[in-house]
């Protein structure tokens, strides 16, 4: 289980970017994070990658407490931020390094073919388009079968059509091992097509205000009318925690208040 | 590097489809470069034998073809060559390592660059010819004088440029380093140095050029051997062909050496210009 515990942090130019911050993650769920622009994000997701330290409150995964990057907690940025001068395979092998060789090959064969990209596999990052690297820098943060991965909108940067089809890459490759997600992302429809929770988060000074259960089974379908209502609560309560004048008490209220019915 | 790469893509398209003006012109913008000073040769050649001009002050490339291949059979050349080589070589060789260490410290170590580099750039300020009488009063008229000035001339585009290119390494590639949890050690080995490499070996390539430029005013201030000699020595005794002999040799090894560095670097640099040519093959 990964805890959350009052997670602050404040930069030294004295910006509040993220204020007492908690929430407990259950193995194998996946949370979105969801929130206007400054409302501290990503600062929570480098916080939980141990990248920046919180300036008090405390990450523990399995009570283990995480200030730095640690082995069972991957991470996938923004950018695919593949190694130019590494094949697509080293790319994919590149946290492996430990492992002997032949199970390392295997390994990245094998996720090679998960994401499609076999034929790729001896190209340099730079002929891949958009979309296809960042297959890649997700293999690259699976295949070391993290126990939690953080997504940093992932997405953001592809096309709608690419981003779909990640979309539901993702998913797929999720229930391999069934990793814990936290994802952060400005759109509410990938929110509510991944997640089983999402949390709104509002700015100045960046804090919790509300979470919405999706209780929609798998695959979901975009069109349904109930995935239509999923959306709007969720837009609604990003909506309120933009309106200064709701208080912050909605997060109190406990999951599940803001559902359609 | 997502919004540039549908880019890339498509660009490579046209260039797929005109492979085979592209194989022509493989061949024949070389030919086209060449035109012009090939013209130029032949023409001064064709004035002198039809008396047009003696030729005496500017030879006709026959005149200075007969120079270089009279010093090749006497071994001249080849002591000459050897005695430059054997200067650019060692103050390349001493200039790189300093300019590698100096510069790979100040890079990867603020408190270091801070008080190390005003220092090296107000020195790199000074004309480096500058420096010639001192290092003969210090280093003596001989070899260790012009290695000195030298290894000065290719220390400060070295030290530059490793230190720019560690300086300028992307924080958001260190940071996939750090969450794949690598050493100081691994992070300098996997991903620092394939980072610095690209502008390394232009740093060398830059450095190597300003050897060549030294080794010349090195030679030119005395020496009994070497192409610069060679130069001296064909002013003294009224010889130009004598010194167009030289300065193709210089044009020669200078290209030749630039060369090799080139060579050397492209099985680490692959991926750099790996596109173009994987479209290729």
């Amino acid at each position: 289980m990964l805890a959350l515990d009052r997670v602050s942090k404040t930069y030294p130019n004295g910006v509040e970017a993220l204020a007492r911050f908690s929430a407990e993650i259950r193995v194998g769920e996946i949370i979105a994070i969801i929130g206007g622009s400054g409302c501290g994000k990503s600062t929570l997701l480098r916080a939980i990658a141990g990248l920046d330290r919180a300036s008090s409150g405390t990450v523990t995964l399995d009570h283990e407490a995480i200030s730095s990057p640690h082995a069972k907690i991957g991470i996938i940025f923004q950018e695919p931020r593949l190694l130019p001068w590494l094949s697509v395979a080293d790319n994919i092998g590149f946290g492996l390094a430990d492992l002997p060789a032949i199970s390392r090959r295997e390994k990245v064969a094998r996720a090679l073919e998960r994401v499609g990209l076999t034929e790729k596999a001896q190209a340099w990052p730079r002929e891949l388009s958009g979309g296809q690297a960042q297959r890649v820098a997700i293999a690259r943060a699976l295949v070391p079968q993290p126990e939690v991965l953080l997504l940093d909108e992932p997405f953001s940067a592809l096309d709608a059509f690419t981003r779909r089809d990640l979309q539901d890459h993702l998913l797929d490759l999720w229930a391999d091992t069934r990793p814990t997600l936290i994802l952060v992302t400005h759109d509410v429809d990938e929110a509510v097509v991944l997640a089983d929770r999402v949390l709104v988060m509002r700015p100045r000074p960046g804090r919790l205000f509300d979470q919405i259960e999706i209780n929609l089974g798998r695959p979901r379908d975009r069109n349904s009318p109930l995935f239509e209502n999923f959306k709007r609560s969720v837009l609604t309560s990003l909506d309120r925690s933009l309106d200064r004048n709701v208080p912050d008490r909605d997060a109190t209220q406990g999951p599940g208040h803001a559902m359609w019915w | 590097m997502i919004s540039d790469a549908p880019v890339l893509q498509r660009s490579s398209e046209p260039a797929e489809s005109a492979a085979a003006p592209s194989r022509l012109s493989r061949y024949a913008r070389p030919v086209l470069g060449l035109l012009l000073p090939l013209t130029l040769a032949l023409g001064w050649e064709l004035v002198v034998w039809l008396g047009w001009s003696n030729g005496r002050l500017v030879p006709p490339p026959s005149r200075i073809f007969t120079t270089i291949t009279d010093l090749t059979h006497s071994g001249e050349l080849v002591r000459h060559i050897a005695a430059t080589l054997w200067r650019v070589g060692l103050g390349f060789a001493f200039g790189v390592i300093a300019g590698t260490l100096l510069g790979a410290i100040s890079g990867y170590w603020s408190l270091a660059r801070r008080l190390l580099d005003p220092t090296v750039q107000a020195l790199r300020a000074i004309p480096s010819l500058a420096w010639v009488p001192l290092f003969i009063l210090w280093l003596g008229i001989f070899e260790t004088s012009k290695i000195a000035l030298i290894a000065v001339g290719v220390f400060f585009p070295v030290y530059l440029g490793v230190m720019g290119a560690i300086l300028s390494v992307d924080r958001k590639i260190v940071e996939v380093g750090r969450v794949f949890r690598l050493s100081g050690f691994g992070m300098i080995r996997r991903i620092l140095l394939p980072a610095v490499l690209p502008a390394y070996v232009v740093s060398l390539r830059v450095g190597l050029g300003l050897g060549w430029m030294f080794v010349v005013a090195a030679e030119l201030i005395g020496a009994s051997e070497g192409l610069g000699y060679l130069l001296l020595d064909g002013q003294q005794l009224g010889k130009p062909a004598q010194i167009l002999a030289a300065i193709v040799t210089f044009a020669i090894l200078g290209k030749l050496t630039d060369w090799l560095i080139e060579i050397a670097a492209a099985p680490f640099l692959r991926w750099q210009d790996a596109f173009g040519q994987a479209k290729g093959a």
